[in-house]
Order: C-alpha cells, then sequence, then structure tokens
C-alpha cells in the first residue's frame, strides 16, 4: 500500500511535468497549426542554459533567464521560419520543425558531451514524507509550480484578450483575422508562452531524482508526446489529462517493475508510447481531441 | 482534380525529363544516358578502392528505405517515423533466420541456420506483417497523429531490440551471417574470384547485390506510381474527400501503403545488417528515422528519382566528411577540434531541410527540373505549374506560387 501511494504521488508529479510541455504542444497547435517537434530539444536548451548559468548567476536568476531564453529561441524559430509558411501543409510544417531540433539538438549534444551537468537547486534532492510515503522534495515544489502555472494558463486562456484571440483564431483563422485579430502576434506569444513552460518543465526536471542535464533529457521530453495526443492535439484541458496519465502508468510500470520483469527492464520508459497507442486505437483524436468532420 | 492531374504530369516530367510533346527527337538521350551510367556503375569496382564500395552500397541501402519511405510520406500523404523501426524488424529476423544458434559471451543466441536468401525473404515480410497490424492504427489516423504514433514504434522497437536478447544479441546486438546465393557467397572468399586481376572480395561482390537490389527498388516504385494505385495514392495525398468520391478506398490503400513502405524498409534492413556486419539497438534508433525523412524531404517529396538522390546526399556525405576531414573547412578529424564529421553532416541536413521546405519544396529533384527547364530554355516552358509534392493543397501561399523560373523568355 505504501509503495501504491508513493508511486502515485510521484506519477503525479511526473504527470504535472509532462502536463506542462504537453501544454505548450497543444498551444503551439492550436495557434499555428504546427506539431512541434522542436520541443525536446527546447527543453535540453532551457535545462542546459539553468545549468550552466546558475554557477555565476545564482539559481534563481539562472532559471529566470533559463526560462526566458527557452522562450525566446521558440519565438525565434517561429518568426524566422513558421510565419513564413502559414497555411502549408501540417506535414511540411512538422518536417521544418525536424529541421530545426537537428541543428539545436546536435549544438547542445556537442555542448554537454559525456558529462551530466549539475544543477543545484536549493530545496536539493531530500525528500518529503507523510508517514512512509515520500516523494522527491524536487518533485514536489515541481508539482505545485506546475498546478499554479496551469491555472493561471487556464485563466488567461479563457479571460484575457490574448487567451480570447488565440481561440477565436484556432476556431476560424480568417474571420478572427477579419475581427482585427492578427495571427501572427498569436501565434508568436503562443510559442513563446509554450517555450517558457518547456523552460519550466525543463528546471524541474532535470532535478531529482534524475541525477542532472544530459541528452537523455531530451527522451523524456519526446515522452510529453504521447501525453499531447492521448488527450487530444487541440484540447487544452486533454494536455493535462493525458500528461496525467502518461505520469501515472509511467511511474507504475517503473516502480512494479519486479513483476513486470517478463517484459524486459526499463519498460516504464515505453509504457507512454504504449498507453498512446491503445487510445489511439480506440478514438483516433485522442480522449478530448475534436473529430475532424469532413463536409463535401 | 486538376491539382492532381498536374502532380502526375509533374511526376512524369521529373522521371523522364520531359512531356513526350516537347522534344521527340532528342528521346533517345536519355536512355543513352542511363546506359551509360549504369555501365560505368558495373565497371566501377575495377578501378575503385573498397572505401568508395562500402560507401556505395550503404548508399544502396538508404536508396531502398527512402523510396519506401517517400511511397508513404511523398507520395499518399502520411507523415511517418518508424522507418527505423522496421529497418530493425528487417535486420533481426534476417540475422535470428540465417544466424546460427550459439553463445558469444554470457548471451545465448538462438538461430535458425536457414540460407541468406531464405532469410532476406523473411526480413521482408516480418517487415511487412509487422507494418500490416500497425496499419489498423495508421488508416485511421490522419497525418500528423499517425506520425506521432509511429515515433512509439521506435521507442517500443528499441525496448524490444534490447531485452529480447535471444534473438536480438541484447544491448551488444549480434553479427549479420554474411548473404550468400546458390553457393555463392557475398563474402571474402568461398570461391575465390578475380575479374580481369582484380580481387573481387566481399564488397565489390556487395556493391553488385546493392546496384541490383536498389534498381529493382526504384522500378518497382515507379512502376507503382504509373499505375492505377500509385494515382489513386496522390488524389489521397491531395484531398481525401476527393479521393474517396472517386471511389478510391481510402482506409484500404493507406493501409497497402503502409504495408508496401515497411517492406521496402524491412529489405533496406537486411541489406543494412549485410552492409555493417552486424546490428545493434542503437542502429535503429529514433535518429536513423529523420535522417531518412530528411533523405526524402531534401530528394524531393514525392519523387522516386528524388529519393535517390536525397539518400545519396545524406548518406555519403558524413562518410566523405570523415574521411576528408583534413580538407573541408570546419570538421576535424577524431581528436582534433572542430566539428566531428557527422556532427557536421547533421548541421548541414537540419539546415538544408529548413531551406528546402522554405523555398524549394520539390527538393533536389525540384532543383533538377529547374535547371534542366531552364537549359531547354523557351521550349520546355511549356509547364508553367510548380504545383509541387508538399505543397500540394490548393490553399498553399508557400513560395512554391513564385512563377517558375525559365518558365518564359
Amino acid at each position: 500500500m505504501t509503495q501504491f501511494l508513493s508511486l502515485l504521488l510521484n506519477g503525479i508529479s511526473l504527470g504535472a511535468i509532462y502536463a506542462l510541455i504537453a501544454l505548450g504542444f497543444v498551444i503551439i497547435f492550436k495557434a499555428s497549426e504546427v506539431v512541434s517537434f522542436t520541443h525536446g530539444s527546447l527543453l535540453l536548451l532551457g535545462a542546459y542554459t539553468i545549468a550552466r548559468l546558475s554557477d555565476p548567476l545564482g539559481f534563481y536568476l539562472a532559471a529566470l533567464v533559463g526560462v526566458a531564453i527557452t522562450a525566446l529561441a521558440a519565438f525565434v524559430v517561429e518568426r524566422l521560419i513558421i510565419n513564413r509558411l502559414r497555411g502549408a501543409p501540417v506535414i511540411s510544417l512538422a518536417i521544418v520543425t525536424i529541421g530545426v531540433d537537428i541543428i539545436l539538438l546536435t549544438e547542445l549534444i556537442r555542448r554537454i558531451g559525456s558529462d551530466i551537468l549539475n544543477v543545484p537547486h536549493p530545496w536539493g534532492g531530500g525528500s518529503f514524507r507523510i508517514g512512509d510515503v515520500g516523494i522527491s522534495m524536487n518533485r514536489l515544489i515541481a508539482t505545485i509550480v506546475a498546478g499554479v502555472l496551469i491555472a493561471l494558463f487556464f485563466v488567461a486562456f479563457k479571460y484575457s484578450s490574448w487567451g480570447v484571440s488565440m481561440r477565436a483564431s484556432a476556431e476560424d483563422g480568417e474571420t478572427a483575422a477579419l475581427m482585427g485579430i492578427r495571427l501572427g502576434r498569436v501565434s508568436a506569444l503562443a510559442w513563446a508562452v509554450a517555450g517558457a513552460l518547456a523552460g519550466v518543465a525543463a528546471l524541474f526536471l532535470v532535478g531529482s531524482p534524475t541525477p542532472g542535464v544530459s541528452p537523455s533529457a531530451y527522451t523524456v521530453a519526446l515522452r510529453a508526446f504521447p501525453a499531447a495526443i492521448l488527450g487530444g492535439l487541440d484540447s487544452t484541458g486533454g494536455a493535462l489529462v493525458g500528461g496525467l496519465l502518461i505520469g501515472l502508468a509511467e511511474s507504475f510500470a517503473a516502480g512494479y517493475q519486479e513483476q513486470l520483469l517478463f517484459l524486459g527492464r526499463g519498460f516504464g520508459d515505453v509504457v507512454p508510447y504504449i498507453v498512446m497507442i491503445i487510445v489511439l486505437l480506440v478514438r483516433p483524436s485522442g480522449l478530448f481531441g475534436t473529430k475532424e468532420l469532413t463536409r463535401v | 482534380m486538376s491539382e492532381s492531374t498536374a502532380t502526375a504530369t509533374q511526376r512524369s516530367t521529373g522521371d523522364r525529363g520531359r512531356p513526350a510533346a516537347a522534344a521527340p527527337r532528342r528521346s533517345w538521350v536519355r536512355p543513352l544516358l542511363l546506359a551509360l551510367v549504369l555501365v560505368v556503375l558495373l565497371a566501377l569496382p575495377l578501378y575503385i578502392e573498397e572505401f568508395w564500395l562500402r560507401t556505395g552500397f550503404a548508399v544502396c541501402v538508404a536508396i531502398v528505405g527512402a523510396i519506401g519511405l517517400n511511397l508513404l510520406v511523398g507520395t499518399t500523404g502520411q507523415l511517418s517515423l518508424a522507418q527505423g523501426f522496421f529497418l530493425a524488424v528487417g535486420a533481426t529476423t534476417y540475422v535470428f533466420v540465417s544466424g546460427e544458434s550459439g553463445g558469444i559471451g554470457l548471451a545465448d543466441l538462438s538461430g535458425l541456420g536457414w540460407p541468406p536468401l531464405v532469410g532476406m525473404i523473411a526480413g521482408v515480410l516480418a517487415a511487412g506483417l509487422a507494418g500490416l497490424l500497425f496499419s489498423p492504427i495508421a488508416a485511421r489516423l490522419r497525418g500528423i497523429y499517425l506520425g506521432v504514433a509511429s515515433l512509439g514504434l521506435v521507442f517500443i522497437g528499441q525496448h524490444v531490440l534490447n531485452s529480447w536478447t535471444s534473438v536480438t544479441g541484447g544491448f551488444n546486438g549480434r553479427s549479420a551471417p554474411e548473404f550468400s546465393l546458390f553457393g555463392f557467397t557475398f563474402g571474402n572468399r568461398d570461391p575465390e574470384l578475380y575479374v580481369l586481376a582484380v580481387p573481387f572480395r566481399e564488397a565489390e561482390r556487395l556493391w553488385y547485390l546493392g546496384l541490383v537490389l536498389a534498381l529493382g527498388a526504384y522500378l518497382f516504385a515507379r512502376n507503382l506510381l504509373r499505375s492505377r494505385p500509385g494515382r489513386a495514392l496522390q488524389t489521397l495525398r491531395d484531398s481525401e474527400v476527393a479521393a474517396s468520391v472517386m471511389g478510391v478506398n481510402v482506409q484500404g490503400y493507406k493501409a497497402r501503403v503502409f504495408l508496401v513502405s515497411s517492406m521496402y524498409a524491412g529489405l533496406a534492413g537486411v541489406m543494412f545488417a549485410l552492409s555493417v556486419g552486424s546490428i545493434a539497438p542503437e542502429s535503429f534508433g529514433l535518429e536513423v528515422s529523420i535522417l531518412y525523412l530528411a533523405m526524402i524531404v531534401l530528394g524531393g517529396l514525392g519523387s522516386v528519382g528524388g529519393a535517390v538522390l536525397g539518400a545519396v546526399f545524406v548518406t555519403a556525405l558524413p562518410l566523405i566528411f570523415q574521411r576528408y576531414a583534413d580538407v573541408v573547412p570546419l570538421v576535424g578529424g577524431p581528436g582534433e577540434s572542430g566539428l566531428a564529421a557527422g556532427e557536421a553532416a547533421r548541421y548541414l541536413f537540419g539546415l538544408a531541410i529548413i531551406l528546402v521546405v522554405l523555398f524549394e519544396p520539390a527538393g533536389l529533384a525540384g532543383l533538377a527540373g529547374r535547371f534542366r527547364r531552364k537549359g531547354r530554355g523557351s521550349g520546355g516552358g511549356r509547364l508553367t505549374r510548380r504545383s509541387s509534392a508538399v505543397t500540394s493543397s490548393s490553399t498553399t501561399s508557400v513560395p512554391s506560387d513564385r512563377p517558375a523560373q525559365g518558365s518564359t523568355t
């Protein structure tokens, strides 16, 4: 029972981080119809910046700069490339983001090399305990921060003028443009927000229980993809649910590894993809995605 | 509808050089050129060194894989990142079926020890089967969902490769048996073979094998595209609604193209195992899938010839960088300062992908076509369309709408 509870807690905290990243995917997709394969390397960029700057600047400032730089990078990608391809087929857009991803990832891996950079979180590697059930301090803070950020986002999405214009342009781009909404600006802002969310996720993803910044953070970020797809690419609420589901599934599969040994070691790492494929079999547009209807 | 006709015209231009009406009197040039190229390719092993032959075989592997992926992504418009997975299925099946049982180190490997030809066929079939099993998902998902779902296959494949040690050799992989055909091995000996006093060893023999397989793959795909199913697939890419109204069985064709594409990948996987001489999980990761995607994007989506060009470019470049590290600027050899060869190549691919999508969505094939039209002057300007494979939707405002250069003078 103790194990179950602590796995549950860890799953939720991991899911919260995934939800942050997945929310980024969804925002970008809603605003510019792009599935951003750049997100993995953006996240790594954030983690790398934070790790490198926290020595000269101190942790908090470095974290701030890291998140800002990730947001800026996403913004620049949108301005320089995506913006010029408005209206292009979804596949070309996805491929172009893969191109960006290759460049960014190669550069980051070259810089990181085989080291594992350490991020000196002030809350350290300690853990928080209620009775026998424990969770690392880092993950606990991550859950809280992610919760606050996600709540803030939903409020902004619902009430702020940015949120309204974004929903409008996702609903019907042409009409929104005619109503005076500047689609380019909405999309650029969406990329920046998504970048910032990835930066925050990076900040916590590289803390305990994960050892530190290494290229493998990239594969972790990729696991947020199933989260976004699972919930439905165009549903912000879906991203949240998808993130939590994936986090829980991964945590349980890793925790009960001994019982699942016949499936091979490290099975937890692939569980997100298996869950995604099963869900897609039943619901091809994800759990909360709008079904595409075609009218002839 | 006019869309798909336009693309179809373009394809035939891309492959055959020109519409039949444009220049009937020069129509013998191309076959002659092709024959010349073929003779040169066949004679090459007599003159060039082993490095280039090995590179050539690696290029052939990539050509087969890229043509297969292009059928799926370029022609039908279904984004797939699973090419690495299907390569792995093909390669593993070959190694398992044709390899011998036995233990290497700690691992207990099992193998059937059947003839390599059977292994190769089994590899292709197994990859096809894997594609067929996945196709219920593939057929129902639209472009981008499929892209991400296929991403999942790569990771699941990695996991299986790492854990199913008795078949795959686990983390360290296992060696691949030499290919042989009715007693003639594609290895260094058995029989010893000399042609014009040049020893024909493994590299030379594999070179010919690669040529034959790549040529076969090319012809099959080209004919497929010109046939009724090929037209159906192109219509499917341009508009699923239009396709189904025209009587194309959308789900059926999607599933079938997935099958064909994964069989291509299976063959490429078998060839890869032969080329490297062993298989290991890291050879079939996400990076491989992305490189294959790079090939077809650079070459030109939807064009068989383009896939070949892209495969040559993407495969040969890192190897050449590696070999001539001291000549190429910015690139340093192993242990020296400067970029490593693979990194330099990857920067270039990334940049090239972005530039291609931004400025020349028809890729290298499109560039070649443009060059050809220019060379022919006003005579070749009959086709003013540049409805490229990538930008097939009618609402695009991508640069492909610029007037084609050389179309009018």
